[in-house]
């Protein structure tokens, strides 16, 4: 396995990967204590693909993804304090309390949401890529979407126009096996969804999302192409995810043996800690220091999210449109 | 200082003007190069600014809404055009939840400066999937901004202002004007009109019509005709559907104490309605009659000519909801 990480960028990696797997635990918690409602779509199994991808991309780069979306804010480095405080509905939360769980975006961080609606997050990220080739600023749109989104129709007008304009723009795939309760096999014609682009000349490539070191791999090898002025580039990561789909989803449709087994032989941050132990000769006593600087973030964090009040009621009537007009 | 344009040239002078005036604004839709415009609005644009500009897309409305959006989340100020309103149906998801909500649900940090703009409403014998008038439709969301003017000068001073504008603006055209001829547009490059303003464009002090776009037009030959029979109709241009300017409605129904509405849309639910909802909450004490609506017929439009024409708000109908507001027989 090719060296790509000195063990300073290792143990951040690890760092990330265990604060969102904590961060989704605490997040369940708070959810069956009732201070999270509504939607709530944990991350927990599929860590790497954030962490990986995020661990190769330029400042520049713009990010955006669909529900599932804690991880990504995590790991481009928003504010666990800020992300839990909206999950509670709180003032400090990133959008005020007013948006929630699906909903939060940093200008700072380049990250762009936070959407909702499946597969709507993707032409917007292909609109991201446009302004990057607009803006001739070497940037790279990096558009998640799970394995469910790609039979959306816009995903397939949005691989049209990416290809027909060479923009540059990564679309990454989370294939997690299951749509909401709708595995694979019951949504999804075809073998791949790697391959999807092919009829729009878009390159794909496959790889095991479950480990970080592949996904960074896979990952750089896309940006360059992106970022060269190639055009986009289509990446499919076999992933799984512990929890439901949200939190009101008991996961039925699958057996317990079946995660169980992923979650014994195919745990991402499981395998990456045996890599940095065994590879990197990563001290045992470095690792606890990580996991206990991260126990102390999530509790700050649910402290924070416990303690920021409630969005004034005078909230209600802001920020419904800009009042400003541009000044060019 | 003003001249006498087409709504058609008005239109493409605004858009000319603004992408001199900004290097971020860029025109994307269907046939809005090569082309010209599917009708002409776009009529020379390419030549001007070249196609990093002046997009030519394939024929994928849903697709191209979003990527607008995605690109004035990333700084730029795209104008949408969509070659009639009929086809943002397929792209109201993102006009509605991705370009509307996303400043609301991001506490104020993101916003969406883009508009869509294109025909909206009837055209002549295109049918049902053809002919169908939105403003209602988008008027009745918050996040958005929705204009829809009638003459050449308002055209080009409201859609400047549209793309100076902050906020998703929907900017309802109409095909029956494009070929109109107004004195009234200014050529100075910084002329802009506020969004959301009402014009009184015919004094009166017996009846208030309202309308928006082509019917304007047919609201002041109504005003000619009821002139004849001695009724002094007022007859306000809205402009602008959101934000509404209820005030200028109000001054005016305090002075004639009758109101007809006219639009093409459909009845129910319709900016007429809504009219007759705030002149209760903003105007009750005031009326003397119950507010009257001549809208389009509670149908899709019909192909014959004939039915087309049944269809549509017509200047006799008008007249008549004016007398039958007035008690005049």
């Amino acid at each position: 396995m090719p060296k790509l990480l000195s063990e300073k960028e290792a143990l951040k990696a690890y760092r990330d990967m265990l604060l969102i797997r904590r961060f989704e635990e605490r997040s369940s918690q708070l959810y069956g204590m009732g201070l999270i409602a509504g939607f709530c779509h944990l991350y927990n199994g599929q860590e790497a693909i954030v962490v990986g991808i995020q661990a190769v991309l330029n400042p520049v780069d713009t990010v955006i993804t669909a529900y599932r979306d804690h991880g990504h804010m995590l790991a481009c480095g928003m504010d666990p304090k800020g992300v839990m405080a909206e999950l509670t509905g709180r003032i400090d939360g990133y959008s005020k309390g007013k948006g929630g769980s699906m909903h939060m975006f940093s200008r700072e961080k380049n990250f762009f949401g936070g959407h909702g609606i499946v597969g709507a997050q993707v032409p917007i990220g292909t609109g991201l890529a446009f302004a990057h080739k607009y803006k001739e600023d070497r940037g790279v749109s990096v558009t998640f979407m799970g394995e469910g989104a790609t039979n959306q129709g816009q995903v397939y007008e949005s691989y049209n126009m990416a290809s027909l304009w060479k923009l540059p723009i990564v679309y990454i795939i989370e294939n997690n096996h299951y749509g909401m309760g709708t595995s694979q096999e019951r949504s999804s014609a075809g073998p791949n969804y790697y391959g999807r682009g092919q009829g729009w000349n878009i390159p794909g490539e496959q790889a095991d999302g479950m480990v970080l070191q592949d996904v960074m791999e896979a990952a750089k090898k896309a940006l360059d192409h992106a970022r060269s002025g190639k055009g986009p580039y289509i990446l499919e990561f076999d992933t799984y995810r512990y929890r439901g789909h949200s939190m009101s989803d008991p996961a039925k449709y699958r057996s317990k043996e079946e995660v169980e087994e992923v979650r014994r032989h195919r745990d991402p941050i499981d395998q990456f800690k045996a890599y940095i132990l065994k590879t990197l000769k990563v001290k045992e006593d470095q690792i606890k220091t990580i996991e206990e600087g991260v126990k102390a973030i999530i509790l700050e964090a649910v402290e924070f999210a416990k303690n920021s009040p409630e969005p004034d009621p005078s909230e209600l009537y802001t920020d419904v449109l800009k009042e400003v007009t541009s000044h060019v | 200082m003003f001249k006498s344009l087409t709504v058609r040239e008005a239109l493409r002078d605004a858009m000319a003007e603004e992408m001199v005036r900004d290097e971020t604004v860029f025109l994307l839709g269907e046939e809005v190069g090569e082309y010209n415009g599917a009708y002409k609005v776009s009529q020379g644009l390419l030549d001007t600014f070249g196609a990093r500009r002046v997009v030519d897309t394939p024929i994928t409305e849903h697709g191209f809404a979003g990527l607008g959006v995605g690109a004035a989340f990333g700084g730029l100020r795209p104008i949408v055009e969509f070659m009639t309103f009929n086809f943002s149906m397929q792209a109201m998801d993102q006009i509605i939840n991705s370009a509307a909500k996303t400043l609301y649900m991001s506490g104020g940090q993101m916003g969406c400066p883009i508009v869509f703009r294109g025909p909206n409403g009837a055209a002549s014998r295109v049918g049902a999937q053809h002919s169908q008038c939105y403003a209602s439709w988008y008027a009745h969301c918050p996040g958005l901004k929705v204009i829809s003017p009638y003459s050449a000068g308002d055209a080009k001073a409201l859609l400047k202002a549209a793309i100076r504008d902050m906020n998703p603006v929907i900017f309802l055209e109409n095909e029956l004007l494009y070929g109109q001829t107004f004195n009234d547009v200014s050529q100075d490059p910084d002329y802009v009109l506020p969004i959301g303003k009402a014009l009184v464009r015919r004094e009166g002090k017996d009846v208030t019509l309202t309308a928006f776009s082509l019917m304007v037009g047919k609201a002041l030959e109504a005003a000619d005709r009821l002139a004849e029979e001695g009724i002094e109709a007022e007859v306000i241009d809205l402009r602008t559907l959101r934000p509404f300017d209820v005030e200028t409605i109000v001054v005016s129904v305090m002075k004639t104490n009758r109101v007809v509405s006219i639009e093409e849309s459909w009845p129910f639910a319709g900016i007429g309605s809504e009219i007759a909802a705030l002149l209760m909450e903003h105007a009750f004490d005031y009326l003397d009659a119950p507010v009257m609506r001549v809208t389009g017929a509670d149908v899709p439009m019909p192909y014959a000519a004939n039915l087309e024409h049944l269809a549509l708000p017509q200047v006799e109908s008008i007249v008549e909801a004016a007398k039958a507001v007035c008690y005049h027989s």
